[in-house]
């Protein structure tokens, strides 16, 4: 009976599952999936990027030109830190050291928040170079460019905006994982949350490597167009 | 733990018997369980804060049923207005609104979770042996993005609705429309949360909580429809998510993303609309196909002939589904190229939906046919699922699409696939696994008046629109020359046959839960994991965990007692 | 109300020479389809009732399938299918494709209207008249959302787009009076954007277009052409800051950065409304925008007049 099954049942296995080893997999493969889905989703983004790209090249390549590369590659060094220290958690959890996971953490947020700030600074500064699209907007380039380039502008910052949303999300997440981890939330047989969110936070740090390259690397590739 | 082999037969016996072939036999033998999912718990707390797949299907049923009433009120007033050429009802902004709201709550709020989110969590853990799904907690927030996306459309149908379309074409939507599209187009974004949850949760179900033996080749078909299914909700989905926020942004900040004034265009939002949309359909269709091939295998007593034919179908409808979006443009800008393309792969899709009904008639050859409510449905599905079908393949024609386009030809060919199919599915479903969810049976006098009803009424709305279509009538058309009048009135007339069709089924199921006989394990004599267990299944479905030794379908001559329960219940109406 | 209840028409006439394709292309399918459903039911119904269930505890004969009928169900129906497409597809390419020698007709819609323009000049709203006998290729375009220019009994329709240009065509065979409807959703009105396409003999054509008085496009064109100033740079012999605009029509041009780019007639609005976009070799990025500033019909009509000048004069060669 279900009843006396749970009896033996142990705290850190789901009533539903029978073993760890398919309480791990289930975690694993549902997390894929849901990573499939982050893919269509800002697959969706870049297809517009290409198709406006291919319409618009010199405003692609007057928009990209507004951007601090420097910045974007800072960004791009933290952000894989932090997923050598998301690493450092998950090994943690594996390993059952409830420190290492809460380190890892907190050095994941830190240089996950340090990505944040520098973004706030390539934000503002666009907001006053009058860059964000809207009304604000103001073009002081060639004048018949300017509704492209605001286009480029209005896909750059959706596209950094999702990615960053994506960050938001996941420090929030973390920051709720740290007490849970404290207390000894996971366990060797059962860390499967933490490496799901791991699996996550590597993905997210993967479309940066896509954006980097398409938002600010465009200009230096030699996008063309005398400024 | 596990069952003695060769169980089927005898435990499936031994259900039937238990609930006895005559009426007094019913009476007498057949007892509810004394636990069940249903008494599990009690107060809302124990519904609206459950983890039980089961309970999330019925809460998912209840959350359907009300937004199909909704649709089909809508439906009723477009019907109503169109019994005449003048525009004597409504206004015509007031009459896009109706067909707009019709169209996404049918689609969105009905038809996308109908089978997947109320059957397919009933059933699927049922079917293969499992506790639940692999994420209960999933499920649980799934309904819960469904109510809220649902929240806010009926916010903003509340406060008039909007006028649009269900397909948002830009630069209408982004720039024209002073409706609520936002509101609506963010109830929609939250929505595909919960398709993409369900998606995920199944497919991680079928994976990896299938009973001992269950190998990928003995599950149901209505399993392979759902995996099917779930790739779709997964890779699909999220693609109207990311066109429904730039749709927003192009509103609100007025960013030329599909505008062609501000440097947008607007043929790349269909492209990426239809990306999604399309697939929808089989999201839709799917699930459909998987319930009647559980249907004719269990009233003709007789394995699906071509299992792996029909299996394999669903996963190439699903894949090719993602590659024909465009045969929704041929005469909307994309290139006499690119329209080829689809073209040609639009019409190998109709290949394994060709092979599914093929499959179905042979498995019908020299099977055991019973008369049954289900069985009826899965009848009048094959025969409007073969004219949605055709009638697809003269739209994927170019030459002719060109013409009916935008026309009531479309709107016939997508009602034959959505309402004569996914609904008839759906409707079908209901029927047959209606007595393991509740433990009841239904009246069979009301139940084959109704499903009667129902196929009458459908052809004769949705044929006259073939020949409406070819006329030359446009779709979304709130006045229109008369003499289109005859075929518009013949038509209303279908949708109120239509109406009572589907009001009278919310009687006979109210009724049956009070006053129905009880159905016992396995009314039908079908088998399938979710008949053994008892009815209504147990919290954890089953009182001990399934091992699977036979094959899917597997009837070998088994003496299961003879009978066709409604009738009892009919004498007692 | 006084309508024979059996008198209502079930088939759209045919008034051009593409509906007779079309139809014969319809008819198959209708065959192919009637064919299949009743085949179906039929055989359908044969089984429902031979194969009842006889006796208590009966089960269905255990047949488990058939390679040889799942590959024969599967050919049959990718053959039809093959056939469907080939004809379709051979359909298709003769109603997108005009012919060299079609007379140009434009039309604007706009919420919720048709505006047609004729070669001749004349003007005409929510009604087309055309002569029959002659291919007749319409250049459309919207001034707002997207819409559809479909006439039924000429078996054409094509969604007319903001910001771009499409084209139909067609030969109307049988004068009378046909309806012209926009398919695709375009707001409030969308079912009062409607017209009547008027079919006529050629000399009752001839008759009706002299009633109207009317410029040709061509010579409003060349009005809107010294209008907006254009004469300023776009000079004779390539002499101006601009290239010379006659005779090229049609042709393959070098773009600064790279890449080429047809000037057809999308190219030639898109110069006008966003110069910059698409920038001549050899050019500077001098010209203004003129969007905003002249409506689809001047533009129109503006490049009915380039399509009009010479080549003769460039003499340099500048712009190949």
């Amino acid at each position: 009976m279900s009843d006396a099954a749970s009896a033996h049942h142990p705290k850190d296995l789901a009533h539903h599952f029978e073993s760890y080893e398919q309480q791990k997999q289930s975690s694993l493969l549902g997390m894929w999936a849901f990573l499939a889905q982050e893919v269509m989703f800002f697959s969706g983004l870049f297809v517009c990027y290409v198709v406006y790209r291919g319409m618009y090249p010199e405003a692609w390549a007057l928009g990209s030109q507004e951007l601090d590369w420097k910045l974007g590659a800072l960004n791009t060094v933290v952000l894989l830190i932090s997923s050598f220290t998301m690493v450092y958690a998950v090994v943690g959890a594996q390993r059952g050291n409830r420190k290492m996971i809460v380190w890892g953490l907190i050095l994941t947020i830190l240089f996950g928040g340090i990505f944040l700030g520098v973004k706030v600074v390539e934000y503002s500064g666009k907001w006053e170079h009058h860059l964000v699209p809207g009304p604000h907007f103001e073009w002081h380039g060639d004048p018949a460019a300017g509704k492209e380039v605001e286009m480029f502008f209005g896909l750059y910052f959706v596209m950094t905006g999702m990615h960053a949303l994506h960050m938001v999300v996941g420090i929030g997440i973390m920051l709720v994982m740290i007490p849970l981890a404290w207390r000894g939330k996971w366990t060797k047989n059962n860390y499967n949350f933490v490496e799901g969110f791991g699996l996550y936070w590597h993905f997210v740090d993967l479309v940066w490597i896509f954006l980097f390259p398409f938002l600010y690397l465009l200009a230096l590739a030699g996008g063309g167009g005398g400024h | 733990m596990s069952m003695p082999p060769s169980n089927m037969s005898p435990s499936a016996e031994a259900a039937s018997s238990q609930a006895g072939t005559t009426r007094s036999g019913l009476a007498e033998a057949a007892r509810p369980p004394r636990e069940h999912y249903l008494n599990a718990g009690y107060g809302i707390k124990s519904w609206l804060l459950t983890t039980d797949h089961k309970r999330i299907g019925i809460l998912y049923l209840l959350s359907v049923t009300f937004f199909f009433a909704i649709g089909g009120l809508y439906a009723t007033a477009i019907r109503l207005e169109l019994l005449t050429p003048q525009g004597d009802l409504f206004q015509p902004d007031t009459y896009n609104r109706v067909f707009t709201m019709h169209g996404v709550m049918m689609i969105f709020f009905f038809l996308i979770p109908s089978i997947p989110a109320v059957m397919g969590n009933f059933l699927l853990p049922l079917m293969i042996g499992a506790k639940d799904v692999a994420f209960p907690k999933l499920n649980l927030a799934s309904w819960y993005m469904y109510m809220i996306g649902a929240g806010f459309t009926m916010w903003s149908l509340m406060h008039g609705g909007v006028d649009t379309g269900w397909t948002f074409y830009t630069p209408f939507s982004s720039t024209y429309s002073n409706t609520y599209t936002t509101a609506t187009a963010l109830g929609i974004f939250i929505n595909g949360f919960s398709s993409i949850f369900t998606g995920v949760n199944f497919i991680v179900t079928i994976h990896r909580m299938r009973a001992p033996g269950l190998t990928w080749f003995r599950l149901p078909l209505f399993v392979w429809a759902h995996y099917a299914t779930s790739l779709i909700q997964v890779l699909a989905t999220p693609v109207l998510a990311i066109t429904l926020v730039l749709l927003f942004l192009e509103r609100a900040f007025r960013i030329g993303f599909f505008d062609p004034a501000i440097g947008g265009d607007p043929v790349l939002f269909q492209h990426l609309f239809w990306f999604y949309s399309h697939p929808a359909v089989y999201i839709m269709i799917l699930p459909s196909l998987g319930v009647i091939s559980e249907i004719i295998a269990a009233f003709t007593r007789k394995a699906i002939f071509g299992y792996k034919f029909v299996a394999f179908a669903s996963i190439a409808i699903a894949v090719f589904g993602f590659l024909v979006w465009g045969h929704h443009m041929f005469v909307s800008g994309e290139s006499a190229y690119s329209a080829l393309v689809f073209s040609v792969l639009t019409m190998l899709i109709a290949v394994p939906s060709a092979v599914k009904v093929f499959n179905w008639m042979a498995t019908i050859y020299r099977g055991s046919i019973e008369y049954s409510t289900p069985m009826f449905y899965a009848l009048g599905f094959m025969g409007l699922f073969v004219i949605g079908g055709l009638t697809g393949l003269m739209l994927g024609t170019l030459g002719i699409d060109v013409h009916l386009h935008d026309t009531y030809f479309v709107v016939a060919h997508f009602h034959y696939i959505m309402v004569g199919g996914a609904v008839m599915g759906y409707m079908g479903a209901l029927h047959f696994w209606w007595p393991k969810i509740t433990g009841r049976l239904y009246s069979g006098f009301f139940s084959h008046l109704s499903a009667l009803l129902v196929f009458l009424g459908f052809n004769l709305t949705f044929f006259p629109q073939f020949v409406l279509g070819y006329m030359g009538m446009p779709r979304r058309y709130h006045v229109y020359p008369e003499e289109f009048q005859v075929l518009h009135v013949l038509s209303t007339a279908g949708a109120s046959i239509l109406a009572v069709g589907y009001a009278i089924p919310l009687f006979y199921f109210l009724y049956s839960l009070k006053y129905g006989a009880y159905a016992g394990r396995n009314p039908w004599g079908a088998v399938g994991l979710e008949w053994q267990t008892t009815s209504p299944p147990p919290l954890h479905n089953f009182h001990e965990m399934p091992v699977v030794d036979f094959e899917a379908y597997e009837y070998k001559e088994a003496p299961v007692a003879e009978r066709q329960p409604y009738r009892v219940v009919k004498y007692g109406l | 109300m006084n309508f024979d209840l059996f008198d209502f028409p079930i088939f759209p006439e045919q008034a051009s020479t593409l509906a007779s394709s079309v139809d014969a292309l319809y008819f198959f399918a209708l065959a192919i389809s009637a064919f299949f459903s009743l085949l179906i039911a039929v055989v359908l119904f044969i089984f429902f009732v031979k194969y009842r269930r006889q006796r208590t505890g009966e089960v269905g004969e255990p047949i488990h399938g058939s390679l040889a009928l799942e590959v024969t169900w599967s050919i049959i129906p990718l053959i039809i299918t093959m056939v469907l497409f080939g004809w379709g597809a051979k359909v298709f390419l003769e109603i997108v494709t005009p012919p060299e020698n079609a007379r140009e007709y434009f039309a604007t819609g706009k919420q919720w209207m048709w505006k047609i323009q004729h070669p001749e000049g004349n003007r005409e709203i929510n009604e087309l008249h055309v002569p029959t006998g002659v291919p007749i290729k319409m250049t459309l375009t919207s001034e707002d959302v997207i819409h559809s220019f479909y006439i039924p009994a000429f078996r054409v329709k094509r969604d007319v787009l903001p910001g771009r240009y499409t084209t139909l065509w067609f030969e109307a065979t049988k004068p009378g009076t046909y309806h012209l409807f926009c398919a695709e959703y375009c707001g409030a009105e969308h079912s009062q954007m409607i017209g009547k396409v008027v079919v006529m003999e050629p000399d009752d054509y001839q008759t009706w277009l002299a009633g109207g008085k009317a410029k040709s496009p061509i010579a409003a064109g060349e009005e809107l052409f010294a209008q907006y100033a254009c004469t300023t740079c776009h000079l004779e012999k390539g002499s101006g800051r601009g290239p010379w605009l006659g005779g090229i029509a049609g042709e393959t041009v070098a773009l600064v950065g790279g890449g080429s780019a047809v000037r057809d007639d999308n190219y030639l609005r898109e110069s006008i409304m966003l110069p910059t976009a698409k920038l001549v070799a050899g050019y500077d990025p001098l010209m203004p925008t003129f969007q905003g500033q002249i409506s689809e019909e001047g533009v129109m009509q503006l490049i009915a007049y380039i399509k009009s000048l010479d080549s003769e004069p460039s003499a340099e060669g500048s712009e190949d």
